[in-house]
């Protein structure tokens, strides 16, 4: 078997004295789709904050191609090719669209993904490409958030709460262009409080419960009761 | 006639407080630090100018070349050997840390180089003038300062909205912990930002080092006027904190007409008067 593109040894996560994460182990493949389901509170943008560097963990907690990498800093894991979509999608405000997908490119990490690349993904970013950021609605906000971090043409895209606030058709569309990200070689993690969402888009998936991974199957296997009991906890 | 150039002579001089301010605007947006060391950082870099007119036998604006490379490169270190750390969701750890360095700065000065009131001597250049209108002339030398002003500011101004760090700095002010997972080192971009700012220090050090005598305690009053510029013009754009320098040194200009005196308390007034009436600044920063 090959070694896979991430792994997570006994992954612990804190803030201050509470305990977010608990001995969480998980492994994504190259060119894989996960999905991390969970109730809120459950640990999931804390999960994807700690492979993004965003938190400091043990360095052999999380391992990138072979690289334990848990203690580096934000700005080196996404230079590794790890790029985070944060929750809430976080784009610069004073920054136009075109300029946000270009601090993204900072890096200059070569790869499929530039700027007429995610306007072909994202027709809509196109048209509005020299407007002010905070000036898209909510879907087109989170298209530059994806877009933004696609041009850092990452090995694994983390993808926290795509649907957060957002109407069901534009949630669809958003997903619906996931196959093309993954069919220019990224893996992908995405972080869903929508299970249907998440099931349909991902071939494995990981649910935690209140830190710990409490289910761990493949998408097509698992059954709604199993989901439910990992979900809720029972 | 007399009005006009009281205006003219406040324009030109205002081109300078701009300067004074630029470097304290620029770094206030990208790290809200406020730097109350600026004004020393000032008369520091008049005193390099001085050493190394001295030493080199140069003309002081050939200084500016040494001057402004090596202001900056102290500016990066500053930033990372001592301003990242004290940087954070408090305002007052930053405020205290350059208040002590503003101390040092100016004892360190004192002990150095005495009390003694030093100048850069610019040659000819620093009574060359010629009549604009009957009854104004312009010294070549303050029109040389306000040009530079206008480069610098003007260069500034590009530098934020048209270049790759203009955009880096941008978004590190707009939201440091994303820019970090954009692959920007915050403290890096920071030290960017005030080497930028003490490379504008340097030139302003220079130019008023050979507009007016300087000895190691005038940094302070610097420092007020820089403030006063920033504060009239808001941080809206680099052209507003040049707008607010130009004010500032009019409004000078026009007290020391009508009384001697008075120079220094009527740029104090223009500016009580715009903090009263718009806190915020004649150029606002636009939320988006």
């Amino acid at each position: 078997m090959p070694e896979p593109l991430l792994e997570l040894r006994a992954l612990d996560a804190y803030y201050q004295d509470f305990q977010a994460l608990f001995g969480v182990s998980l492994d994504v493949g190259a060119g894989e789709v996960i999905a991390v389901i969970g109730a809120n509170g459950a640990g999931k943008s804390t999960l994807l904050k700690s492979i993004a560097g965003a938190m400091r963990s043990r360095r052999d907690a999380i391992f990138f191609a072979g690289q334990p990498i848990g203690d580096w800093p934000a700005h080196a894991v996404v230079a590794q090719g790890i790029a985070l979509v944060p929750e809430g999608r976080r784009l610069f405000p004073s920054l136009s669209v075109e300029e946000n997908l270009l601090i993204g490119a900072q890096l200059r990490r070569h790869g499929p993904w530039n700027l007429a690349r995610v306007y072909e993904l994202f027709p809509a970013l196109a048209e509005r490409r020299r407007m002010p950021a905070p000036a898209l609605s909510g879907g087109q906000q989170q298209m530059a958030a994806i877009g933004r971090a696609l041009m850092s043409n990452p090995k694994l895209l983390l993808c926290d709460e795509i649907s957060l606030g957002l109407a069901p058709i534009v949630v669809r569309d958003l997903y619906a262009r996931l196959p093309s990200i993954v069919a220019e070689g990224s893996s992908v993690i995405v972080v869903e409080q929508d299970i249907v969402q998440a099931l349909k888009a991902a071939k494995r998936v990981c649910c935690l419960q209140e830190g710990r991974v409490a289910l761990t199957g493949l998408s097509t296997t698992l059954t709604r009761a199993a989901i439910s009991a990992a979900y809720f906890g029972t | 006639m007399q009005w006009l150039n009281v205006i003219i002579q406040g324009v030109l001089v205002g081109g300078l407080y701009a300067m004074f301010a630029a470097g304290l605007a620029l770094i206030f947006g990208v790290m809200r630090l406020v730097n109350i060391a600026h004004g020393d950082l000032i008369v520091l870099a008049a005193y390099i100018a001085l050493l190394a007119t001295e030493s080199l036998g140069i003309n002081p604006l050939a200084a500016l070349v040494i001057v402004a490379p090596v202001m900056a490169a102290i500016g990066y270190a500053l930033q990372r050997g001592l301003l990242n750390r004290t940087l954070g969701d408090d305002l007052l750890p930053p405020l205290l840390v350059t208040f002590g360095l503003s101390i040092i700065i100016q004892n360190g000065l004192l002990e150095l180089f005495t009390a003694d009131s030093r100048r850069l001597a610019a040659g000819d250049i620093e009574v060359a003038s010629f009549p604009l209108i009957e009854g104004v002339s312009i010294g070549v030398l303050p029109l040389l300062q306000f040009a530079a002003a206008v480069a610098v500011i003007g260069g500034l101004q590009v530098l934020f909205y048209r270049t790759a760090l203009g955009r880096a700095f941008r978004a590190t002010s707009d939201d440091p912990a994303v820019a970090q997972l954009m692959g920007l080192d915050n403290r890096h971009v920071f030290a960017l930002a005030m080497a930028m700012s003490l490379a504008v220090v340097g030139v302003a050090g220079v130019l008023l080092a050979i507009r007016t005598n300087f000895d190691p305690a005038i940094g302070p009053a610097r420092l007020i006027f820089g403030f006063e510029a920033v504060i009239i013009g808001g941080l809206g754009s680099m052209w507003g904190t040049f707008a607010g320098g130009i004010i500032l040194g009019v409004a000078q200009a026009i007290g020391a007409h009508i009384n001697p005196g008075w120079q220094v308390l009527a740029g104090h007034l223009a500016f009580l008067v715009i903090l009263a009436v718009r806190p915020e600044g004649l150029f606002p920063k636009v939320q988006g």
